[in-house]
């Protein structure tokens, strides 16, 4: 430390004792009320309910079978969900996914792709997808457009494409080792859940343990001090949305297993699940803050009560009455979470 | 002899994990200019927001003209006659200033607005506070700082407000437009109305403070000492609790500026309605000041040698290689660096904790193959952190629920991180107490001592010579007069703002 001028300055350790024996520390009830932690404490409550809901009214709730069901259905809005979490965090919105997967669906399963065979599908629905999520991100961050018109515009021009393609035909699937992605199990769990696993895990560590991630973060809370740090706002907003397109490209190839089809109708209304699942996780829609872990809650959330609805044998009508108040509910008791932690 | 207006005591207000206040008392009188002091994150804020009803107390009564009053909403507290000015000014930019003044009680014939007589009231305001020359029917989004402010108090004085309570209104000012504040205070208490007024800077409180209340970690330390009295060490001693004034640190000799090599070059830099004809140096080792009102175009040079605005004319130069201009990422890794003056919209990311917003700028020292060391991150946030003696110590905390002058040693902590060749200070000190300053201070020596260049700007004259080997003095977009740090004083400086001939 420098010499200072005035002989009454406190040296620097002294003031160093002085910070460490300030009264007011925090406890360790901080940690519980981080934002963060209560809503994933809240919808882990959510989901309780849910379960102990599914056990008393139907008896094969915990049947293997339905739990293995009910994790493959969750797998497609899941990894999709993760993809949208980036972009919102980031401070935009992706409505072009379902899109999206239509586009890559129909484009990895005409019939001069499939002549190159599983891994020419594969490769085929990212490029597909990529490109589509590098379009809407050059237009979003070099074009200075606003995402939600740019991907409107994409959920538009995208499944028309995917119409045109397809000749609005279902188009099947021939090469056999691609169906086998829907049928192959380890261990009793099916090669989807896997799937949906692997890219969580990715996403988490992208999200949680590298420089991007934290840009991410940067952008979406306040793009102006991010370029004021030295950061490509530009750049990042862009990966983002590819990376969200890269998102699609792995569900639509799940979808296209599943279905063992390629259709310009995949993926209808996707988007909307995965932003409510996302939404639902505690990310704040304006950006800057938010968890995969919340997102992928969300989703299972959402999967259980459908899956709870078919069990019970309930009517589609009914399911979404359902789905809708419970958004609203469990939106309404973040809010009071999160009003807590704050004061 | 004036009376009681506002009476609070024990006032507790908690937030998850900290006792913001713990039983504070204060009691302001019909007329006086009342002064809230105490370190950063004392509670002052917290304080005035529970004044406001912006916050409910856990504990604690409040009496208001002599009756016990709950103040459940701003509206209940508006209602009563007391208005805020806040520390962040929040006002509607997109709104007219005549909108601004009556937001929330306009006045209505059927639900329509009557928009001229709103407009012919806010010039009666406005001409009432000694400003009549703000046009009501501007965008508030175009005014300066000071204007602002002064909508701020034309709305609180259309509210009928008895009590106005100002939460750092000198910090966002310059040097002239702080004496047009203090007219326009005495105005008010002429009037009769109480003023809270809550500043870090000591001599302000003398020249029109009445009384002085001390608040440290929470409580009341000390009340109703006389603004004028009170020594200036009792003071800091007691909102403190070390007595300590605000020091600079030696010019360090042996890293004498000529020794070292140019670093710097800024030529002929011009932008159209902000500056002309730029030029100067900055060598290793060196801090150079530059001194001018708001609106001289301080920050706006600042911002282009950075790379954040584009010059109509001239260069920058690092090292002796050329930046491209308007290009702040060159800049960066060409090793410049920028604590931008506005923490709040420039700076800092809310909902991130303080060591992610500390260590933004500097990721790259704490990252391989883009992969973050947070052991590395944590360590290095946390010790620039606790120089600066920064509240709370916990840097996983979001750097959103720190105080004013908290968030603003966030800022600066982040800048020191970096190991940039260049840095470029825009309001360092901004809303810090008076001990933290001293910490920058060194902080910033230490670092030019190092080698680094550092390029200052500041309101505060005294700081801006007291920490700088070299001064620019700006008016109107010009440099006139450019001289080492100990051959000018601060009267010097303030006749050059104004004439700027004695170059
Ligand atoms: N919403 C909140 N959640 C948690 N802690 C908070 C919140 N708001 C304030 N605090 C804490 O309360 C304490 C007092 O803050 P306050 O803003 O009142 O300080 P201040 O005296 O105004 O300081 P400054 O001079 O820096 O403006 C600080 O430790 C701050 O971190
Ligand atoms: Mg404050």
């Amino acid at each position: 430390m420098t010499e200072q001028s005035q002989a009454d300055t406190v040296p620097a350790s002294e003031s160093r004792s002085a910070t460490a024996a300030a009264p007011r520390t925090r406890s360790a009830r901080a940690r519980f009320s981080d934002g963060n932690q209560r809503q994933i404490l809240g919808l882990l409550g959510v989901l309780v309910i849910l379960i102990a809901v599914g056990s008393f009214t139907t008896d094969n709730f915990f049947e293997v079978s339905n739990l293995v069901l009910l994790l493959s259905q969750a797998s497609i809005i899941g990894v999709l969900s993760i993809g949208m979490t980036f972009v919102i965090i980031s401070g935009g919105i992706d409505l072009s996914v379902g899109a999206i997967i239509a586009l890559a669906s129909v484009w990895a399963t005409t019939g001069a792709t499939q002549e190159f065979g599983l891994w020419g599908m594969l490769f085929t629905a990212l490029v597909v997808a990529g490109v589509c999520g590098l379009i809407n991100g050059v237009l979003i961050a070099y074009g200075g457009l606003v995402s939600l018109i740019v991907t409107i515009a994409g959920l538009a021009s995208y499944r028309g494409m995917a119409t045109l393609i397809s000749g609005g035909q279902p188009q099947v699937v021939r090469v056999d080792g691609f169906g086998a992605i829907a049928t192959t199990e380890f261990l009793g769990i099916p090669l989807l859940v896997y799937m949906f696993a692997a890219t969580v895990v990715v996403g988490w560590l992208l999200l949680n343990r590298t420089t991007f991630g934290r840009h991410v973060f940067a952008v979406g809370g306040n793009a102006e001090a991010a370029r004021l740090a030295g950061i490509d706002v530009r750049r990042t907003r862009t990966i983002v949305f590819v990376l969200s397109g890269l998102c699609c490209a792995v569900a639509a190839i799940m979808l296209t297993a599943r279905t063992a089809t390629g259709a310009s109708t995949h993926g209808n209304l996707y988007e909307l699940d995965a932003i409510a699942a996302v939404i639902l996780g505690g990310t704040l829609l304006s950006g800057g803050r938010g968890t995969l872990i919340g997102s992928i809650l969300g989703v299972v959330v959402f999967t259980t009560v459908n899956n709870i609805f078919v069990l019970n044998n309930l009517s589609t009508p009914i399911q979404q009455i359902a789905k809708g108040v419970i958004i609203v509910i469990a939106v309404l008791l973040q809010r009071r979470a999160n009003k807590e932690s704050t004061g | 002899m004036s009376t009681t207006l506002l009476q609070m005591r024990g006032i507790v207000k908690t937030f998850p994990g900290v006792r913001a206040l713990d039983g504070v008392d204060l009691e302001v009188r019909t007329g006086e200019v009342h002064c809230l002091l105490g370190q950063n994150g004392a509670g002052k804020s917290t304080l005035i927001k529970v004044l406001a009803g912006a916050q409910r107390p856990d504990e604690g009564t409040i009496e208001w003209g002599g009756n016990t009053v709950s103040l459940r909403s701003p509206a209940a507290a508006m209602k009563l006659g007391i208005a805020t000015i806040y520390q962040e000014l929040d006002l509607v930019d997109g709104l007219s200033v005549a909108e601004n003044i009556f937001l929330g009680h306009e006045p209505t014939t059927v639900g329509f607005a009557r928009r001229a007589e709103m407009r012919r009231n806010a010039r009666r305001l406005l001409e009432r506070l000694g400003h009549g020359e703000i046009d009501p029917a501007r965008e508030v989004g175009e005014l300066s700082s000071a204007s602002k402010q002064l909508v701020s108090m034309a709305r609180a004085l259309s509210l009928d407000a008895r009590l106005i309570v100002m939460d750092e209104p000198s910090a966002v000012l310059a040097h002239d437009e702080i004496s047009g504040l203090f007219r326009v205070i005495e105005e008010l208490t002429r009037q009769g109305i109480a003023i809270v007024y809550i500043s870090h800077r000591l001599d302000e409180i003398r020249e029109i403070g009445d009384r002085i209340t001390v608040l440290k970690d929470g409580r009341t330390v000390a009340e109703d000492l006389p603004a004028a009295g009170t020594p200036t060490e009792r003071v800091v001693s007691l909102m403190t609790g070390r007595s300590m004034v605000s020091a600079f640190p030696e010019r360090n000799p042996v890293s004498a500026p000529d020794r070292q090599s140019e670093l710097l070059r800024v030529a002929e830099l011009s932008r159209t309605g902000e500056f002309e004809d730029i030029s100067f140096t900055v060598r290793g080792g060196e801090i150079v000041g530059i001194a001018g009102l708001v609106g001289s175009g301080r920050s706006e040079i600042l911002q282009t040698v950075y790379g954040a605005r584009k010059p109509r004319d001239g260069g920058v130069e690092l090292d002796g290689g050329r930046l491209p201009p308007g290009n702040v990422r060159a800049a960066v890794r060409a090793g410049m660096g920028l604590a931008p003056e506005e923490r709040k919209s420039q700076a800092l990311v809310p909902y991130e904790s303080i060591a992610h917003n500390v260590s933004l700028a500097a990721l790259g020292r704490y990252t391989r193959l883009g992969w973050v060391d947070r052991t590395g991150e944590q360590a290095a946030a946390e010790e620039v952190t606790t120089a600066l003696r920064l509240q709370p110590s916990d840097t996983k905390q979001p750097v959103r629920v720190l105080s004013g002058g908290n968030q603003q040693k966030a800022v600066v902590a982040r800048w020191l991180l970096t190991d940039c060749r260049v840095l470029l200070l825009d309001e360092p000190t901004r809303g810090v107490d008076v001990g933290a300053k001293a910490e920058i201070y060194a902080l910033v020596r230490e670092l030019a001592d190092s080698g680094v260049g550092v390029l200052l700007v500041s309101s505060e004259i005294p700081e801006v010579l007291g920490l700088s080997d070299r001064v620019l003095v700006l008016r109107e977009g010009r440099i006139v007069r450019e001289s080492p740090a100990h051959e000018v004083d601060e009267a010097e400086v303030l006749d050059l703002f104004i004439e700027g001939s004695a170059a």
